[in-house]
Formats: C-alpha cells, sequence, structure tokens
C-alpha cells in the first residue's frame, strides 16, 4: 500500500514584497506592512511530503537519514538567515510564500531522486499556510 | 462529502532490524534505531472518515462509536506496547511509521458502520508523519 511521508523542516528569513509592476503607492497598498523597504522576517516551517510503497527490506519510504541529508546540504545553507529576495530564484520574482511553495517544490522535485515528491506545505507564521503539489489538485487531502 | 477527524494518542516501542540483513548493514541503513532494546515514541493517530450527513442524526459517523471503534481495534492492541514482539503486523515487518499507518488503515477498514475510511495519519513525532489513503 502507498505511503505519503512528511517531514518537517524550519528556517528564518527575511523577505520584502514589493514588485516592478505596480507603482510605489500600488506596491504599498496592495503588499502593506510587507513592503517596508527594510524587510522583515520569519521563522518558516516547511513540510515535504514523499510518496512511494515501503520498501519490504526497509520498511521506509525513504531512509529519512538521506532526506534530511538532502536537507542539511541543501535546503538549509540556501535558505536559512537568508534575505530571500537576494536569492537567485526570487531575483524576478516577489518572495511571497506561494512563489516560495512553488520553489521549494521544484528544489526538492528536481534534486531530490530517492522518493517521489508529491507535496510542499510552507507554514509562514501560526496563522498563515501555503500547499503546493506541482499543480495538481489536492482535493480533500 | 464531509470529513471528519478523530484523534488518538499511544505510546510504544520499537527497534528496526531486517534478520535477512547482516549486522552492519542493519547498523548502516538503521543507525540509532537498530538498537536491539529498543526506544519509544508518543504517537498520535488521526482518523479521516468521509461521508454523506444523515439528515437525522446531522451525524457522518456516531464520534462516540468511531472512537469506540479506534479503542477496540487499534489503541488497546498497540499502547504501552513493543511493537515489534507484541504486534502480530510486525512479526515479519519493520515497524517503521509507513508499516504502522498501513496496518492501523487495515485494521480499520471496513469496520466503520458504513461510513468511507478516507485517510489514517500517523505521527511519530511532530516533525515527522505518515498518511495512507488505502492506494495500491
Amino acid at each position: 500500500m502507498k505511503a505519503h511521508l512528511t517531514r518537517r523542516y524550519k528556517f528564518s528569513a527575511s523577505h520584502r514584497l514589493h514588485s516592478p509592476d505596480f507603482s510605489d503607492q500600488q506596491n504599498r497598498d496592495i503588499y502593506g506592512k510587507c513592503n517596508n523597504p527594510h524587510g522583515h522576517g520569519h521563522n518558516y516551517k516547511v513540510e515535504v511530503t514523499l510518496s512511494g510503497r515501503p520498501d519490504p527490506e526497509t520498511g521506509m519510504v525513504c531512509n529519512l537519514a538521506d532526506l534530511d541529508g538532502f536537507a542539511e546540504r541543501v535546503l538549509m545553507p540556501r535558505f536559512q538567515f537568508s534575505n530571500l529576495n537576494e536569492l537567485d530564484a526570487f531575483r524576478n520574482l516577489v518572495p511571497t510564500t506561494e512563489n516560495l511553495s512553488r520553489e521549494l517544490f521544484h528544489l526538492f522535485r528536481d534534486q531530490f531522486q530517492l522518493a517521489t515528491v508529491e507535496k510542499i506545505r510552507i507554514e509562514e507564521t501560526m496563522m498563515n499556510s501555503f500547499e503546493y503539489a506541482g499543480g495538481h489538485e489536492l482535493g480533500a487531502r | 462529502m464531509v470529513y471528519l477527524t478523530r484523534k488518538a494518542e499511544f505510546s510504544a516501542s520499537h527497534f528496526y532490524h531486517n534478520p535477512k540483513l547482516s549486522p552492519e548493514e542493519n547498523q548502516r541503513i538503521f543507525g540509532k534505531c537498530n538498537n536491539p532494546h529498543g526506544h519509544g515514541h508518543n504517537y498520535t493517530l488521526e482518523v479521516t472518515v468521509g461521508g454523506n450527513v444523515d439528515q437525522r442524526s446531522g451525524f457522518v459517523i456516531d464520534l462516540k462509536q468511531l472512537k469506540e471503534i479506534m479503542n477496540r481495534e487499534v489503541i488497546e492492541g498497540l499502547d504501552h506496547r513493543h511493537l515489534n514482539k507484541e504486534v502480530p503486523e510486525f512479526r515479519d515487518k519493520i515497524p517503521t511509521t509507513e508499516n504502522l499507518a498501513i496496518a492501523i488503515w487495515n485494521r480499520l477498514a471496513g469496520k466503520l458502520n458504513g461510513a468511507k475510511l478516507h485517510r489514517v495519519r500517523v505521527y511519530e513525532t511532530d516533525d515527522l508523519f505518515v498518511d495512507v489513503y488505502g492506494e495500491p
């Protein structure tokens, strides 16, 4: 039977929401406090969901040591204590958590090959969370 | 369709070991989880049931009954047990969270008084959980 394994990671980063497609006034109206030129930060909680049938030899969808190792080598150095606006991915893209969800989905899907990457879910704060499954409908999941 | 989720908790011990592999291979793959004396977790179980709302009762399923079924089928057999040594599903299967969620699905499927089991979620820790939807 297929199982969906979810692992949670945490990093802290700053960002500023500002789009060159809008005037300064429009940016202030749309993004409000998030448009503060000096930026602000969040403790992001990222959930990565992988799926597959557990390997009969190990009982695992994917060895957690491999997934944690990938997060330590690839995810954390890039995002922990970063300013999202400075990252290549957000040179021309507003670093909203919607866009961050898509960026992290592609990062895991393109570079972590040991299981199927189903979904990324990010809690920006306790009140806001975002999910992206590569454009697939999440349905009642 | 409305989905309803009921939580339960149980505490159990386990260790990961595949007798077909050498001690070195077991250590390499399972690391600390290979300790033969075992270690434990406070597991949280979430059972999600889907169904139409009964016109008269306003229920998808009677929560009291769901709680009783979860206790009888799952919690009584797992709470304060050693999964490897005392739970039949793990006589020849490694009690990973994946296999635990599948075993719980199999214990509950078809026993919910006509309501449809939608999802079984098992948290091993706050930062690790497994979902099963009964997909082959």
